[in-house]
C-alpha cells in the first residue's frame, strides 16, 4: 500500500480524486492530498475549478429529468403504440 | 470540383436532411421535452402526460415529418401545441371553483395586514426563470451530444444521484471503469457548457 501513502499525487490521481469529491465520495486523506497537489499544479487547479462549477450548475433545481419509473412506464406505453402503428 | 459540388447539391436536394426513427425517441428526447414542459406547467404529472401525448401524436403524424428540421425541433413544435391546448382547457374550467382569499373585505382597514404591505423580495423575477429554463435546456443539449454510455452514466450519477455500486451492477462495469467514463463525460460537459455558462 505504498501508493496510497505518498503525499504527492500525479495529475491523473488528482483528477480522479477531484471527480470523487464532486459526489462526496473522497476520503479526508484524499482531499488533503488533492489540495497539496493543487498548490503547485496549475492545470489541475483549472480542472477543479471547472468541475466544481459544473457540479453547481447540475445541482441547481432548474435541471429536471423524468423520474426513472415514470420513464419506464412511458417507454412501455410507447412501445405498445409503436407495435399498433406498424 | 464543380462536378463534385454539383453532385453534392443534387444529392442533398433528393435526400431529406433528417430522418425519423421513433425507436430512440424516449431515450433521446424525453428529458429534454420534460424539462421544457415543466418550466411551463410546473406540475410533474401534467408535464408527464403532455410529454406522453406529444410522443403519441408524433408517432401518429410521422408521415408529415418532412425532414427540414431535426426530430427534436419537430417534437417540440408538437409539444408547444399540447401546452397551449392544456392551458385552453384549464382556462375554460375557470370560475367554476374559484376561491378568492383576502385578508380583509372592509375597505377602510385595507392594507393593515403586514403581509399586504411588505414587498416580496424573494419573489423570483421572470428573467430569473427564463435563465434557469435556458440552463436546463442547455444542459440537456450537452448531454445529448455525449456518447451513449457516457450520457447514461452521467445522468444516473449526477442527475438521479444513484450510488456508484448500484450503477456498476446495473451496467455491469467496474468502479474504476465508471470513474473513467464519468471523467470523460464531465470534461466534455464542461467544455460544452463553457461558452455560455462558465
Amino acid at each position: 500500500m505504498k501508493d496510497s501513502n505518498k503525499i504527492f499525487f500525479n495529475c491523473n490521481e488528482a483528477n480522479h480524486t477531484c471527480d470523487k469529491t464532486q459526489y462526496r465520495e473522497a476520503s479526508v486523506w484524499e482531499k488533503i492530498k488533492l489540495n497539496i497537489h493543487l498548490l503547485y499544479c496549475r492545470a489541475c487547479r483549472e480542472y477543479t475549478k471547472n468541475n466544481t462549477r459544473l457540479t453547481k450548475l447540475m445541482n441547481g433545481k432548474e435541471v429536471k429529468v423524468m423520474p426513472t419509473p415514470e420513464k419506464e412506464n412511458l417507454q412501455k406505453a410507447f412501445e405498445r403504440k409503436l407495435q399498433d402503428h406498424e | 470540383m464543380i462536378i463534385l459540388s454539383y453532385f453534392y447539391s443534387s444529392k442533398l436536394a433528393l435526400m431529406p436532411e433528417h430522418i425519423i426513427d421513433p425507436n430512440k425517441w424516449i431515450d433521446s428526447y424525453s428529458d429534454y421535452l420534460y424539462n421544457y414542459t415543466i418550466t411551463r406547467v410546473s406540475d410533474r404529472e401534467i408535464a408527464q402526460d403532455l410529454v406522453q401525448d406529444t410522443f403519441f401524436a408524433g408517432l401518429k403524424s410521422m408521415k408529415n415529418f418532412k425532414g427540414e428540421a431535426s426530430e427534436r425541433t419537430w417534437l417540440v413544435s408538437i409539444l408547444k401545441r399540447k401546452i397551449i391546448d392544456h392551458y385552453r382547457k384549464i382556462n375554460s374550467n375557470k370560475g367554476k371553483a374559484e376561491v378568492r382569499i383576502s385578508y380583509n373585505t372592509d375597505s377602510e382597514t385595507e392594507g393593515d395586514w403586514l403581509e399586504e404591505r411588505v414587498a416580496d423580495q424573494f419573489d423570483r423575477t421572470a428573467e430569473d426563470n427564463l435563465e434557469n429554463e435556458e440552463l436546463g435546456l442547455a444542459i440537456h443539449n450537452c448531454i445529448e451530444k455525449l456518447p451513449e454510455k457516457q450520457a447514461t452514466v452521467f445522468k444516473l450519477k449526477t442527475l438521479l444521484g444513484h450510488e456508484t455500486e448500484a450503477i456498476c451492477n446495473e451496467l455491469n462495469i467496474t468502479p474504476s471503469n465508471l470513474w473513467v467514463i464519468l471523467h470523460r463525460a464531465r470534461t466534455a460537459m464542461a467544455e460544452c457548457l463553457k461558452h455560455n455558462w462558465f
